[in-house]
């Protein structure tokens, strides 16, 4: 009887635990998500932010995030699977390449503060960018970076060898056997991967501070080398060194929503992206 | 079919060349970060302990020939006013700062661009035995009876076991780490305090107890929330955690080391959950029937043999939530009210080491010994972050079962 009774008390626990943690958990997405909607219409999307921040809208800080996260990703995507390509399919398994898997897998554990540092002292500074968006977007496509690697290793880890061997087996070239077998093979998990640091990367804030973000801005960048507003500094920036905190509350609010609302997406995008490749495949 | 065949080879060769290449260039990159970071913080100490560009001066008379950080923050702030208490000759100390001088000369006498400053400085000095002169290196002053204290460059020892972080101060800044890496130490430590035991309950919750239907719609919802941007957590810690805390504890600030360990702790339970929840459902289903048939009840198996056997995975997603802890910038810095202090109470303010980069990098003016400081806090994240990714690594690959 009482090994039931210490597992009635057990259970219970844990159930209390896993609703109240749940219940937690979800009543941050909740509060936000209530208090934001009530801000975001299409001016709010559409217009650039006044007096004061108080009023209008965070359109110039969406078009900051959208071209960052694109600059960040045209650099780090191509190098990463190309890495990847290289340290899976070409490399042996030598101590080189142990040594960068090594290198990558710490990269990918570095505070992104660290990657901020690095990214100011060598783009803004040495190489002479300024507070702008290229500086931004490559200390962004550092840190997002290794993820890729990462997740692009794992998806060609995955990919049959008896795939490259019947591939050979009839001729092709290791090119061919990448290209048209192993490549398209991989390619849901590189996609998911892509989506996932997309997600990533348009929310960090600390590798922004100091490489392209401005507190605020009258027009849109117009080149690599301008300044731009980015939606996490916007949001930071809101809650915490606005002119009247509390009037611009509601565009904080805001701001979060939608940064939550792209992180969203993005998860659905990859899972929706996945299963569709993979029924594709499957035929 | 013979050119095909040839172009076809070219190409091979080409990809596999520009594999090669982008795999450097990647390894470089990140040997370039380490090496980048480290000489840039490491320059810190070869910069002097007084200000950058200042020197202190005194009569050619004075006994004293080098002042230590300690002795000279003292005596600028008036807790050592003579000569005698650190080993000179009996008398008052007068100090003497450059704005001094435009009080004792008018401009005019001073020539274009204070071109007979250096002189008129060394004048003054030669006047007084007591002098104690704090003065930019440009118009050092010139004089057979003036003497600069020998300046040391900043020692390793003061910058990490120094106790006090005061970069920006006159006439020595303190570069003493201790109060940030306790600061981000204690954060992180009662985050992980919190969030373990929630954790792994929910962990054991998923894994063990709920339905495949609760556990579809739970898992893609936690794993959202470990997606979400550390700054919405912050904004959310400093509208409602911060007043909550406050208002609770009867504290006079809500902004407290306590508000960062919660919000920490909220923030790495999707981490620790999911990695958990993995570890456990990665125990063999034999294992648990072979349990449950000895007549184990579930909860026996539970704790005796599905927790034991995930024991290593348990430890990885500790280890990856101290990890997380110590780097996490943004959030913790909207939340912990940021006082470079030693910490007496997890009721008080700190600061940690991510807060203080993000926080002062702005305003420490490049390759000076604050902004080279910046960097070396920069390095000690990181080489906590190894040591943990290191030892999260070799956790997880330990042979998970020991034959008893």
């Amino acid at each position: 009887m009482n090994k039931k009774h210490s597992q009635f008390v057990a259970f219970l626990i844990f159930k209390l635990l896993g609703i109240i943690v749940v219940l937690i958990l979800f009543s941050i997405l909740g509060f936000i998500i209530i208090n934001g909607v009530r801000v975001i219409n299409w001016e709010f999307l559409s217009k650039f932010p006044g007096e004061g921040m108080t009023t209008g809208g965070i359109f110039p800080a969406i078009v900051g995030t959208l071209y960052l996260t694109i600059g960040s990703l045209l650099f780090a995507f191509p190098l990463g699977v190309m890495s990847a390509l290289y340290t899976q399919e070409y490399a042996g398994k030598g101590w080189i390449v142990k040594t960068i898997r090594m290198m990558t897998n710490n990269l990918a554990s570095v505070p992104s503060i660290v990657f901020g540092l690095f990214g100011m002292s060598l783009f803004v500074n040495k190489l002479n960018f300024g507070d702008s968006l290229l500086a931004g977007s490559l200390t962004l496509g550092l840190l997002a970076l290794p993820v890729i690697i990462r997740t692009t290793e794992e998806a060609l880890k995955a990919v049959p060898d008896t795939y490259r061997a019947a591939s050979l087996a009839l001729g092709a070239t290791k090119l061919q056997t990448i290209s048209k077998v192993v490549l398209p093979a991989a390619m849901p998990n590189i996609i998911t991967g892509l989506i996932l640091s997309i997600g990533r990367v348009s929310g960090e804030t600390a590798p922004i501070l100091f490489t392209v973000a401005a507190y605020f801005l009258p027009h849109l960048p117009s080149g690599v080398f301008d300044q731009a507003m980015a939606l996490p500094y916007h949001l930071y920036v809101l809650a915490t060194s606005g002119t009247d905190i509390e009037a611009s509350r509601p565009m904080a609010y805001g701001t979060a929503l939608v940064l939550i609302l792209i992180v969203l997406t993005m998860n659905l995008l990859a899972t929706f992206i996945r299963r569709k490749l993979e029924k594709k495949r499957s035929k | 079919m013979q050119k095909k065949k040839i172009i076809r080879r070219i190409l091979d060769k080409t990809t596999e060349y520009l594999l090669t290449f982008s795999g450097a260039i990647t390894g470089i990159a990140i040997v370039f970060i380490t090496i980048f970071l480290f000489t840039e913080g490491a320059a810190l100490f070869k910069s002097p302990e007084v200000e950058q560009g200042y020197e202190l001066y005194v009569h050619a008379q004075n006994p004293i020939n080098t002042l230590s950080p300690a002795e000279t923050k003292k005596i600028f702030d008036s807790e050592i006013t003579n000569w005698k208490d650190i080993g000179g000759k009996d008398g008052e100390i007068k100090i003497f700062r450059i704005d001094d001088a435009f009080s004792v000369y008018p401009e005019d006498e001073l020539g274009e661009n204070y071109a007979l400053l250096p002189q008129k400085l060394g004048e003054l000095i030669a006047q007084d035995e007591n002098i104690l002169a704090f003065l930019p290196k440009q118009y050092a002053p010139i004089g057979s009876s003036v003497k600069a204290l020998v300046s040391h460059n900043i020692q390793p020892s003061d910058y990490f076991l120094g106790k006090e972080w005061m970069p920006t101060a006159t006439p020595v800044p303190f570069f003493g780490v201790m109060p940030l890496v306790l600061g981000t130490l204690l954060v992180s430590i009662v985050a992980l305090i919190i969030a373990l035991p929630l954790g792994l309950g929910v962990a054991i919750y998923l894994s063990e107890l709920a339905s495949e239907k609760q556990r579809r719609l739970l898992k893609p919802v936690i794993e959202l929330l470990a997606g979400i941007p550390s700054v919405v957590y912050g904004f959310f810690g400093l509208v409602v955690l911060v007043p909550a805390i406050q208002k609770s504890l009867h504290l006079p600030v809500g902004e407290t080391a306590f508000t960062g360990s919660l919000l920490l702790a909220i923030m790495a339970l999707p981490t620790i959950i999911s990695v958990a929840e993995d570890a456990l459902r990665n125990t063999p289903r034999a294992m648990r029937e072979a349990s449950l048939a000895m007549g184990a009840t579930q909860w026996q198996t539970i704790y005796r043999v599905v927790v034991p056997y995930a024991k290593s995975g348990i430890s990885a997603a500790v280890v990856l939530g101290i990890g997380r802890a110590i780097g996490e910038t943004m959030a913790v810095m909207m939340v912990t009210g940021n006082a470079a202090v030693m910490p007496h109470s997890i009721f008080q303010s700190v600061r940690t080491i991510p807060a203080t980069i993000a926080a002062e990098l702005g305003e420490a003016p490049a390759g000076g010994p604050h902004y080279q400081a910046l960097f070396l806090l920069g390095c000690i994240l990181f080489v906590f972050t190894m040591i943990i990714s290191i030892s999260a690594e070799i956790i997880s690959k330990k042979k998970n079962y020991k034959p008893h």
